[in-house]
């Protein structure tokens, strides 16, 4: 056999193994990877009817997930769904309150040390310390996994260079923007050259040039053969990101698959978008019924789920109803999103 | 079958337990190093009060007598003054530090997605609250020296006894902020210290006291380093310094248990 079981788990050094592309084009074919290598493939996450419980409030309702080596793996879920509990979990930094978790290989209750040294973790809120330099917070986080000063001295270098800091090297953290803090806390969570690097809801708060930069370098951590895990609200995020998803709803996973197979599974080619003034769209919610295989209706708009967009929209034309405004695009995410999370009025 | 977990304990190359309290303390090292200021600032509060107190006062009070012996004021307030700094050297880091890494910065919680548990930053931030007490306690005795301030070469083995202080009093010192909410739970702790400094024998000797009272002044933490201090400062060894030591032993091990405990709840909930 070709492949030997340790080279299974690859270090990002190792990324562009030939093992690993053939894995990678796998993934975004997006076929589950199947009993390969004598059916010793084990997921890098694995986690069976995990429960997470404060006192009596149950923040993670059982779920079943398995990620796998090289995958970029989304968590979706509207604020309170359970996304960063489940995080929490997974990067050992929380115990389970019930099921089984296996991060690794291992068990977090007994090996959440061992684990961790393996993980790198980017949190919702930087943690950085904003009165020391950018070297040094790479410094004493990489102090703490025990390596070296001048592997990490080494390795920084080379994190700076691709989080684009490398010029802000001796500059006090405060001083850095959104964006930057952002990239450092990445480069910061690479410094042990993780196996898994889990990204909690990493673009929030960041504008659209920022969020892009970032995902260029996401996107790139993913080609090398980081195994990502990413919680977001941002629809197009996942949609550029991940995968495979999971969407989570108070606790429970309501679906699971990829951002394109969602779609198709959970909504229709097209979707009208019409405005019909303020509070204007509601008396019409009844007379479009029949045009429309859903209607999602919003505070501002109805959203029509549909496979042509253009027909609908002739339809209510000949029907005499003049919307203020009519958008017809595919569907996307956000459309499966509104569907599974239950803000759907109208079905 | 291959089991692929079998193939994981060489990748896991990880800190141990004991090297991981150490990371913590060498990264507080680093912080400091660009605040060598606030380093100063510790030493010199206790100096100022040698001086003040010991040199002022001392001049008006003249010799008093400790344990049937004559000295000067200055040779019976310095002990007092050196486990005070090991007790206040102790508490800047173990409070104030210690809750600003915990409710403002968050430092914990990136600290924690690393091999360290809390178990490790509850040992390493005593340890490093211990030395900082003891540092200055060191720098505290040299001065105690240059000044003659002590009657007895076993003044040395003060350091020994300020070590423990500092580590007690820096346990007590998490485990009172990990229960901590708001900067005003500060105005608690020094309602504390405040009057333990005051009334724990370090300016005059427990004597001045009625007895019931004396027997509560003699259970306060800083009494035990108080005395301790002061019997190796005037070279007496007496049996009590037994007790002294086993009394810190203990409040720093309940401090330990319950600042781990109280910490892994509000970290890793």
């Amino acid at each position: 056999m070709a492949f030997h079981l340790p080279s299974l788990f690859f270090s990002p050094k190792r990324a562009l193994d030939v093992g690993m592309l053939r894995e990678m084009k796998r993934k975004r074919k997006n076929i589950h990877p199947p009993e390969i290598f004598d059916g010793t493939l084990q997921p890098i996450v694995a986690a069976h009817d995990l429960v997470k419980r404060f006192d009596s409030f149950v923040a993670v309702d059982g779920i079943d997930v398995e990620i796998f080596q090289g995958e970029s793996f989304g968590f979706l879920g509207p604020n309170g769904a359970g996304k960063t509990s489940t995080m929490r979990m997974i990067s050992c930094m929380s115990p389970a309150s019930g099921g089984s978790l296996r991060v690794l290989g291992r068990d977090p209750a007994v090996a959440g040390a061992q684990i961790r040294s393996r993980l790198g973790l980017v949190p919702q809120e930087d943690t950085l310390e904003l009165e020391l330099t950018v070297l040094d917070n790479m410094l004493i986080y990489g102090r703490y996994f025990d390596l070296p000063k001048k592997e990490i001295l080494e390795r920084t270098t080379r994190l700076l260079d691709f989080a684009q800091l490398s010029d802000r090297r001796d500059e006090k953290v405060d001083h850095l923007s959104g964006g930057m803090k952002r990239r450092l806390t990445i480069a910061r969570a690479l410094i042990s050259e993780p196996d898994l690097l889990i990204l909690d809801e990493p673009t929030t708060g960041l504008d659209p040039q920022a969020r892009h930069l970032l995902w260029d370098r996401l996107y790139r951590l993913k080609a090398e053969g980081v195994t990502l895990i990413i919680t977001t609200h941002y629809m197009d995020e996942a949609e550029q990101l991940c995968d495979r998803l999971v969407v989570m709803d108070h606790g429970k996973i309501v679906a699971t698959g990829a951002p394109r197979d969602l779609i198709v599974e959970h909504s229709t080619r097209e979707v009208l978008e019409l405005r019909f003034g303020i509070d204007g769209h509601l008396p019409h919610v009844g007379g479009l019924q029949d045009l429309a295989e859903r209607i999602e209706v919003l505070p501002d708009r109805l959203l029509l789920y549909v496979d042509d967009g253009d027909d609908a929209l002739s339809m209510i034309h000949r029907r005499g109803l003049v919307p203020e405004s009519a958008l017809v695009r595919r569907s996307t995410l956000e459309d499966v999103f509104l569907h599974l999370t239950g803000r759907t009025l109208v079905d | 079958m291959t089991n692929l977990t079998e193939h994981f304990p060489s990748r896991f190359l990880f800190p141990s337990r004991s090297s991981r309290a150490k990371l913590l303390v060498e990264a507080n090292m680093r912080r400091y190093l660009r605040h060598r200021l606030l380093f100063l600032t510790g030493f010199l509060e206790p100096f100022f009060f040698l001086l003040s107190i010991g040199v002022g006062v001392g001049g008006l009070i003249g010799e008093i007598s400790v344990q049937g012996e004559m000295v000067r004021y200055a040779v019976f307030v310095a002990p007092g003054l050196l486990a005070t700094s090991a007790m206040n050297g102790a508490m800047i880091d173990s409070v104030f530090n210690v809750f600003f890494k915990l409710k403002i910065t968050h430092t914990y919680e990136a600290v924690l997605a690393t091999p360290m548990t809390t178990t490790d930053i509850v040992r390493g931030e005593v340890r490093w609250a211990m030395t900082r007490g003891t540092i200055y306690s060191a720098a505290f005795i040299v001065i105690m020296i240059a000044l003659g301030d002590t009657m007895s070469w076993m003044v040395i083995f003060c350091l020994p006894v300020c070590l423990l202080l500092s580590y007690s009093f820096a346990a007590m010192g998490v485990a009172a902020t990990s229960y901590m909410r708001t900067w005003q739970d500060f105005d608690l702790v020094v309602l504390v210290q405040m009057p333990m400094f005051l009334f724990s024998g370090v300016f005059f000797p427990l004597s001045a006291y009625p007895p019931w009272l004396r027997d509560i002044v003699a259970v306060t933490p800083l009494y035990q380093g108080v005395a301790a201090c002061r019997d190796f400062s005037l070279g007496h060894v007496r049996l009590s310094l037994l007790f002294h030591v086993l009394y810190l032993a203990v409040v720093a091990g309940v401090g330990l248990v319950i600042a781990t405990k109280k910490m892994t709840k509000t970290l890793a909930p």
